[in-house]
Parts: C-alpha cells; structure tokens; sequence
C-alpha cells in the first residue's frame, strides 16, 4: 500500500485543497506552543520558588506577577505586547514572538500557582529531616523537596499546556498564521466550511491528546521515581499493602 | 556536652519550656519523660535546630546554637554558623522521614556526599557496613515503601549514624511502630548505646527501654525539671508526688 504524506496535496478534492495550509498552520501553532511551553515552564519553576522563598520580598515580587498575568486577559496582553509596546518603547516586536512571549507570561503565571502549591504539599516533616542530615537550603530543595513535588505537579501541568495549545489560537488575532488563521483564510475563499472546521478541530484534538501521553507517561517514571506504583490508585495500592 | 541555660519556649500565648536549665556530660545516655506536653520533644527540636529559643541559651560543645559571635557582640546565628553546630548533632524522628525520592543506600550516603563532601565510593561503603549492623543488608537497593515500620526506622538510625554526630537525638522512636516490632528496634539502639560513646538524648514512654538505656532520667512536667536522677532512683524511688503518679498512670496503661 502506498502511504500519502496528508500535507502533501496528494489527497482527493477538498482536503487535497485545504490540508496543505492546514498543515502549514499547524506547524506554527506547534511551534508557538512549544515556545510558549518552553517560556511557562521556566517562569512557573523560577516564579514558584520564588513564591515559597522564605524572604517576604521575594515572596512579593512573586505575587505581583501571578496576581497580574492572572488578572488580566492574554488577548489584552498580546496587544500590549505587538500594538502598545511599539509606541511606547519605538520596538517592534515579531509577532510570534509577541505570541510566544504573551502566552508564557500568562500560562507562567498559572503555573507558579501550581509549582508554589507542589512545594507546598510535601510535608514538612521531610524538611526537618534534611535539616537534621545538614543539607543546606539548596540541596534540601534540590534533593529532597523538589523531586517530591515534581510528581504533584504533573497533572495540573498537563492541563496548562492543553490550555496553552488552544490559546495559540489567540495569535492569528496579531495575523500569525497558526492553524486557526489558515483555516479562516482557507473558508473566506470558498472552501467548504464544515470540513475545514472539522479538520481544525481533529487536529487541536490530536495535539492535546499528544500532549496528555506525554504527561502520562513523565508522571509514570516520576510517581515510580518516589515508589509510588500507580499514582492514580495510591491508596488501594496502600490498602492492599497493609492487608497482606 | 550539652547546657541549656535559662532556655523558655513559648508558642504564641503557649510557654513550652520556662527557664530550663539542664546539663549533660559528653557520651551521657539521658532519658526524658513526662506527660506529653510537658516540653520533651520540644527540647529535642531546639537541639536539631528546628525550632528557636524565645530567650535563654543553649550551648553544644562550647557552642552556642541560637547566637554567633560577631566581633565582641553576640548576633542571631547564620546559616552557615547553624550548619557548622549541626554537624555535631543527629536525630532520628517518631516517623522516620525517610526520603521517598531515595532508595535506602541513597536515604544513608546523600547526606554524607552532599552535606560533607564525602566520596560517594567510601559513602556507600560506610552505608553497607551501617546496613548490615541494623541487620538490613539485602534492602540496600529497596525502596522506602517497602519496608516494614521497623525497618524503616533502622534505615533512619543507620541514616543518622552516617553522619557521624557525636549527639544522638531518639524523638520516640518506638511509638509509631507495631509492637512486635518495637523489641528490635530498641535493642540494636542498647546496642550501639552501648558500644560506642555518643551522646545520647532521648524522649520515650518505654519506661523498661528508659530504664536500661540511660545513665539518669530527667522527669518534665509543665516546661520544668520535676525531678534528676540515675534511673534506679527514678522508677523505683522516686521522690516526687508528680513522678510518682506520672510512673503509676503509664505503667498501670
């Protein structure tokens, strides 16, 4: 049997038409996802640390930034960012830039939520220990806390970059030309709305899911990582442990 | 070894310890009983540097815990100050607090490697021969979860030990563990009691474990030294009215 390449064109009729652009769209929506993921990750592990830092002004700064990137919308701020930024500062950003910078700022800032809380779920009597073997500040976070909380923090996370995936969608607003952009531009010229729409939704649907394997699969290795067998049925798995 | 001087601990509205003064010579095996609230666990977490002193001092081996000399001025301890007296010291909890994230040969050498810049080969070597004395050998590459209550509390004695304290802190070892499982626990601590020269601090509502552990016993009640003596004088004429009713009421459990 001989495999078509979908993107190539090759297909009959209208998705031979369509899916070129579609996948051209889709290849930018993957890219500023992953730029976004990339950024949001970062900020959400430097951020949330931040927010568990004993300081009180480091702690401050931290809330500051989750209080606002929280509150205020990402279309608002992929404004700012591509239309007010210029006149303010004469800089003109790239507009995937633009994007990719928006969406990590915001989805950064849910995730210091979701870092701060991890951190904040290991017991504290796991602190105390390490204290008491003399680790210092930096290696009980290192060694003991952050590896505990990782496992925490994997399913929330799952849900943010899902979340993230879908607010690429938000960038075709400054005319990046994502999945949500093509698919538009392919419906104003005459192509048929229903399958174009659908197409779209089959492939947000594909990359979401992608997304959520990835995330079990890390969650897996990690829950086996602090002997935790199965995480969803941690506690049957106890129970049966303390019958036999 | 040990001297607390004037030590009070309040929690909020709560005073734990109020004007504590005690001393213990160095390989002295001392045991602290009374009621519970009666500040025992809280003299321990002093000790470990988990809590700090409301006011009053408390000295390890010449050096003080709460307080570092700055110039000729006394100032709050810094980090570095508090990992310095900590290396002196060794706890081991009510709950063991092993690291789940580690296997057991990893729970004994982290420590070591990273706090004190051991080589990880002589670590392990250290961990192994430590594995076998707590009679654990073939769990060194188990997982925390899947020990037994008493064995993990071995790993977390042998744990302690790796690091070399010269004080030893027992935080009720034996109350979170079965009973079948509690004998073997405190005898391997007889054991080490008795064949080396740590310094031994520890809290416990085993009166017989009490009675052949410790060179004195220490009664609290409310925050205070009821009553000092070696253990003979203590479980079997005590002095005190409050000692003498606590002994009645846990004994007669």
């Amino acid at each position: 049997m001989m495999t078509v390449n979908p993107c190539s064109g090759d297909l009959p009729g209208v998705f031979g038409e369509t899916m070129p652009f579609l996948c051209q769209g889709a290849a930018v929506t993957l890219q500023s996802a992953a730029g976004g993921a990339a950024l949001a990750i970062v900020i959400a592990l430097v951020v949330g640390l931040m927010a568990s830092s004993p300081l009180r002004t480091v702690r401050g700064v931290a809330r500051v930034y989750m209080e606002f990137f929280r509150g205020t919308s990402v279309l608002v701020q992929l404004f700012w960012l591509f239309y007010a930024m210029p006149i303010l500062t004469g800089y003109q950003m790239d507009k995937v830039f633009a994007g990719v910078l928006a969406l990590g700022l915001n989805l950064g800032a849910y995730g210091s939520e979701v870092v701060r809380g991890a951190l904040q779920a290991v017991p504290p009597s796991q602190r105390e220990a390490a204290i008491a073997l003399n680790f210092s500040p930096l290696q009980r976070m290192r060694y003991v806390i952050l590896p505990q909380a990782f496992v925490e923090m994997i399913p929330p996370m799952n849900n943010l970059l899902i979340e993230l995936l879908k607010a690429t969608s938000l960038l075709s607003v400054i005319t990046v030309a994502d999945l949500a952009y093509e698919g538009r531009l392919l419906v104003n010229s005459g192509s048929d709305q229903l399958i174009v729409f659908a197409l779209m939704l089959v492939i947000y649907f594909v990359f979401s899911y992608a997304i959520t394997l990835v995330m079990r699969f890390v969650e897996r290795r990690a829950a086996r990582m602090v002997g935790r067998g199965k995480p969803r049925r941690r506690r049957a798995t106890a129970a049966v442990e303390a019958a036999r | 070894m040990i001297q607390f001087d004037k030590v009070v601990k309040r929690f909020g509205d709560v005073t734990v310890l109020r004007e504590l003064d005690f001393h213990v010579k160095p390989a002295e095996r001392v045991t602290l009983i009374g009621p519970s609230g009666s500040g025992k666990t809280t003299i321990l977490r002093l000790l470990m540097t988990l809590e700090r002193v409301t006011s009053g001092t408390i000295e390890v081996d010449g050096q003080c815990l709460s307080h570092m000399k700055r110039g000729d001025r006394m100032v709050p301890a810094d980090e570095k100050h508090l990992r310095q007296v900590r290396k002196k010291i060794g706890m081991v909890f009510q709950q063991f607090n092993l690291f789940p994230n580690m296997n057991v040969l990893r729970n004994i050498t982290e420590a070591p490697v990273r706090a004190l810049g051991v080589p990880r080969e002589q670590a392990e070597e250290k961990a192994r021969d430590l594995l076998e004395m707590v009679e654990l050998s073939d769990k060194a590459l188990a997982h925390p979860s899947q020990l037994s209550g008493g064995q993990q509390q071995r790993v977390a004695i042998a744990r302690a030990l790796a690091m070399e304290p010269e004080v030893l802190l027992l935080d009720e070892v034996t109350s979170a563990l079965d009973p079948e499982l509690v004998s073997g626990v405190q005898s391997l601590l007889r054991d080490i009691a008795r064949s080396s020269n740590l310094t031994l601090l520890c809290v416990t509502h085993e009166m017989n474990f009490a009675r052949d552990i410790s060179h004195r016993v220490l009664m609290f009640d409310q925050g205070q030294i009821v009553e000092d003596g070696p253990p003979e004088q203590i479980f079997n004429e005590p002095e005190q009215q409050r000692t003498r009713d606590f002994l009645q009421a846990v004994l007669n459990a």
